[in-house]
């Protein structure tokens, strides 16, 4: 690809990048959230048309006007979100939209056989017959793969892989990617995980700000110049966890708190735990274990069966945000783009999502919208949001954007308590780094904070205490500094300690 | 050819596109006309003629767009929250009893006591009509389209049953005649509207009304606390949870707001028109319905229904009074759908993009 230039209302996603990848070679594309990564990726297979530049394969000029064009030269794409029609077999969504499909099928097992026969040769399980709403995240993931090389994809665009497998999966997943170029086939592997480019790919090519920083090949860097060329300056990859007093007054304190799911069913029973002002309490504990009950019962937006949650004291009412957030908690919820904001709403109105039944935002059930674009403004310059302005609906804002609107409205909020929920998943090392440094930042200025977290590391980070959760009971907790990864491990597993 | 989702949608088109399906429409319509023999220019300048331009026409075309206008922004108040009322019909029906049995109940009453006390009638039973399938949204979540669907039936057996079925309030039993043949009783002069007449044109008061209401509808969803929580919620349920949002409240309130309105639409037609209950020219007229219709091509926005609502209103009117052998008496039935038809297709070029392929050397001086 030399020269992509794509343009978008507002944004110059892709400026005059040039991109080369080898026959039988595993090429990372690196970038953070918005550095038009993904935007070079949809040009390449015929999602977009790029306002100038050319692509060739095998060095001839192709010219995409579809998906269909791309397919047909052998590029295929894996997308984050899989394209799959979850009530077909594996088979037929493999076939499915493909030109060669018969329009009856009249010899129904050979595509079955097919479908088995490359799996089999890649070394992917998945049964041809099954339905793909039976399937695990990673099976599917497999059939999106098979359904490329049904088509004969030669350069295969794998769009952040590892984003929903564990890491077993992950690890099946590259063998395969190593079976696949060891057959000449070329892999473009778009993600921001440095530790994964760095043990799956041959060479890098970084993207910043929609302009090519630099192609590298793998062996001769590391994941700190990596990071240097993605951001352009130093990141600090350890927190410094002191510069902050934990006074021995109590913040939030739970007692014996028992919440229900949506089902009905009883997740999270009798816990206990207290969070000092000036302390990051981590949660610790394998996705599904009742944190987000937890998380919800605390700010209100779940009702508890029993037991109380104080803060400074307090009591707060169940199953009542509003008195929540008036006594200061401030939640940060896990699913950032479906509850933390309101995705049509505008950044300014999002902002005040919920202090808009309150003055100074709003008098006598009327909104202020003077102070309500006061205060957007405000916010956007504080938290450095990248918005073309106080207007731009949040769904057009990136995921790390998204949460600084999250984090910008609950900080400003002056809370006593932060229940933070995978406050970093998703985001890439800036974003990351820009959260943990806000969480750190109100930690110092006395604020507790729960951080409930499924990535283990985050919490030994950054947390002082670490209770670990397991089937919605706190089965122990340790002190951060002295903390073991092993017993961790085992109390998350559900092992007491 | 390819279509392509548009990340946002530029101002202009979004009254670009219902004016271009409105031509379409009329082009459309033109060639049934042709296939059926009539000179379509000479059809549509006396169409035109009988809604807006003949003495007395515009005020004729106020009294149809008077219903739909209040139905239309019955339906885009609850629809712009993702709420699917499709009951405005029995709450027009509900809010045309409410206000006849105000205004029998006051019979002896000054007439502004009169007036206001239907208008308040109207307003009532519409919004209670609407509460029961609002609370029953709200406490078991049950689909409102099928609940505010089924109550219309309901209401208009009720309807016929108050006058036909039954010796009730609003049946006029003091003659022999209307003991035969069985009608509302007839309010008293007093409770006849009053009309704001601008020379060129009369307007009824319901008219007047629902102009008021869409200004107030169109400040209420903009600037305050319920409007923006309708918007979340609307927007996003689990975001309005979060927020603290009263989802329960706020889907009772949007109902009754909705009910009511169509409640209005049910007084003005018994104050400004009919001055009696009349079972069977509501339930012909199909007011709650087209107040759905309205409420699309008006995109939801109060002031675009006002402007959708006067000019089906006008068709409406054009079409009745021309309706005779020289007439085709289904045009105006037919111009009526092919508009909804390509309004509704048109929505697709608001949200899509949709471009033709363009060969690569030329592509920087057509930017799309």
């Amino acid at each position: 690809m030399r020269s992509i230039t794509k343009r978008f209302p507002g944004v110059l996603a892709n400026d005059a990048v040039d991109f080369e990848a080898r026959r039988g070679e595993v090429h990372a594309l690196l970038g953070e959230n918005g550095a038009g990564k993904s935007t070079l990726a949809s040009i390449l297979t015929g999602l977009y048309r790029p306002d100038s530049g050319e692509i060739a394969i095998d060095g001839k000029t192709v010219e995409f006007h579809s998906p269909r064009d791309a397919t047909e030269a052998g590029v295929s794409m894996v997308h984050q979100h899989f394209r799959l029609a979850a009530s077909l077999t594996v088979a037929d969504n493999i076939v499915l939209g493909y030109r060669g499909t018969p329009w009856l099928r009249t010899n129904p097992g050979t595509i079955e056989a097919q479908v088995a026969e490359l799996a089999k040769r890649y070394r992917m399980p998945v049964r041809p017959d099954a339905r793909v709403w039976q399937l695990s995240v990673g099976e599917q993931q497999r059939v999106e793969i098979l359904k490329a090389l049904y088509r004969g994809a030669r350069i295969l665009i794998l769009d952040e892989p590892t984003s929903l497998l564990t890491p077993q999966e992950a690890n099946d997943l590259f063998e395969t990617l190593r079976t696949m170029t060891a057959e000449g086939r070329t892999i473009v592997f778009v993600s921001h995980k440095l530790d994964e480019l760095m043990a799956v790919s041959d060479r890098v090519t970084v993207l910043r700000g929609g302009k090519l920083t630099g192609t590298v090949n793998t062996r001769d860097t590391d994941q700190h110049a990596l990071a240097r060329m993605m951001i352009g300056r130093e990141v600090v990859f350890t927190h410094a966890k002191e510069g902050h007093e934990t006074t021995r007054e109590t913040a939030l304190e739970l007692k014996d708190v028992s919440a229900r799911d949506d089902l009905g069913l009883q997740v999270l029973h009798n816990v206990s735990l207290t969070v000092h002002h000036g302390e990051i309490v981590g949660v610790a504990g394998v996705a599904g274990n009742g944190q987000r009950q937890l998380a919800e019962a605390i700010s209100g937006a779940r009702p508890r069966m029993s037991g109380d949650v104080l803060v400074k004291k307090r009591r707060l009412r169940s199953g009542d945000p509003e008195h929540a957030v008036v006594n200061g908690v401030a939640h940060i919820p896990e699913d950032r783009m479906d509850t933390g904001v309101s995705p049509s709403l505008s950044i300014a109105e999002n902002l005040v999502l919920k202090s808009h039944r309150r003055p100074p935002i709003s008098t006598h059930g009327v909104l202020r919208h003077d102070r309500i674009m006061r205060n957007a403004r405000e916010l956007i310059t504080r938290f450095a949001i990248a918005a073309p302005g106080p207007d731009t609906p949040a769904r057009l804002l990136s995921g790390g954007n998204v949460q600084k609107v999250v984090l910008a409205r609950e900080l400003s909020s002056s809370p006593e308590v932060i229940v933070a929920a995978n406050p970093t998943r998703g985001l890439d090392v800036g974003a990351t780094e820009a959260v943990r440094g806000l969480l750190l930042e109100a930690a110092g200025r006395g604020v507790g904070i729960l951080l409930i977290s499924e990535d283990l590391d985050e919490i030994l980070l950054l947390a002082d205490r670490i209770a670990v959760i397991y089937e919605g009971r706190i089965v122990g907790v340790v002190p951060g500094s002295t903390a073991d990864v092993q017993q961790l491990g085992l109390m998350m597993a559900g092992a007491s300690a | 050819m390819r279509i392509q989702r548009r990340l946002d949608t530029p101002r202009w088109l979004v009254v670009a596109v219902p004016a271009a399906s409105l031509v379409a429409a009329i082009a459309a319509t033109a060639i049934v006309l042709l296939a059926a023999g009539k000179d379509p220019i000479a059809t549509y300048a006396r169409l035109f003629d009988r809604a807006f331009i003949e003495p007395g026409s515009l005020s004729n075309t106020m009294i149809t767009a008077t219903p739909l206008l209040l139905t239309g922004l019955a339906a885009a108040a609850a629809f712009r929250m993702r709420l699917w009322n499709i009951g405005a019909e029995g709450q027009l029906y509900l809010g045309a009893v409410g206000a006849s049995g105000a205004g029998l109940l006051l019979r002896d009453q000054p007439g502004p006591v009169i007036i206001a006390g239907m208008i308040l009638g109207g307003l009532l039973f519409g919004a209670g009509w609407a509460v029961i399938p609002g609370l029953l949204k709200a406490f078991f979540n049950t689909n409102e389209i099928i609940t505010t669907l089924m109550l219309n039936y309901v209401a208009g057996l009720l309807l016929t049953y108050l006058i036909f079925g039954s010796r009730s309030f609003w049946r006029d039993l003091s003659t022999f005649s209307a003991r035969a043949f069985p009608q509302g009783k007839p309010l008293p002069a007093a409770a006849m509207w009053p009309s704001l007449d601008l020379s060129v044109v009369v307007l009824p008061f319901g008219f007047v009304l629902g102009v008021l209401a869409a200004a107030l509808l169109w400040w209420l969803y903009r600037s305050t606390i319920f409007g923006l929580q309708a918007r979340i919620l609307g927007d996003s349920p689990p975001a309005a949870r979060y927020a603290g949002v009263k989802t329960r409240r706020v889907v009772v309130t949007m109902m009754a707001l909705s009910g009511a309105l169509a409640g209005l639409g049910g007084a003005s037609e018994v104050g400004d028109f009919r001055h009696v209950l009349d079972p069977r020219g509501l339930q012909q007229a199909g007011l709650g319905y087209a107040g759905i219709v309205v409420a699309a091509l008006g995109r939801y926005n109060p002031f675009s229904v006002v402007l959708v609502a006067f000019l089906l209103g006008g068709l409406a009117n054009a079409g009745y009074s021309l309706q005779g052998p020289g007439f085709p008496a289904g045009l105006v039935g037919v111009l009526q759908g092919m508009i909804l038809f390509f309004a509704l297709g048109g929505e697709l070029l608001i949200h899509y993009r949709i471009s033709l392929p363009v060969p690569f050397g030329e592509r920087g001086l057509s930017r799309q």
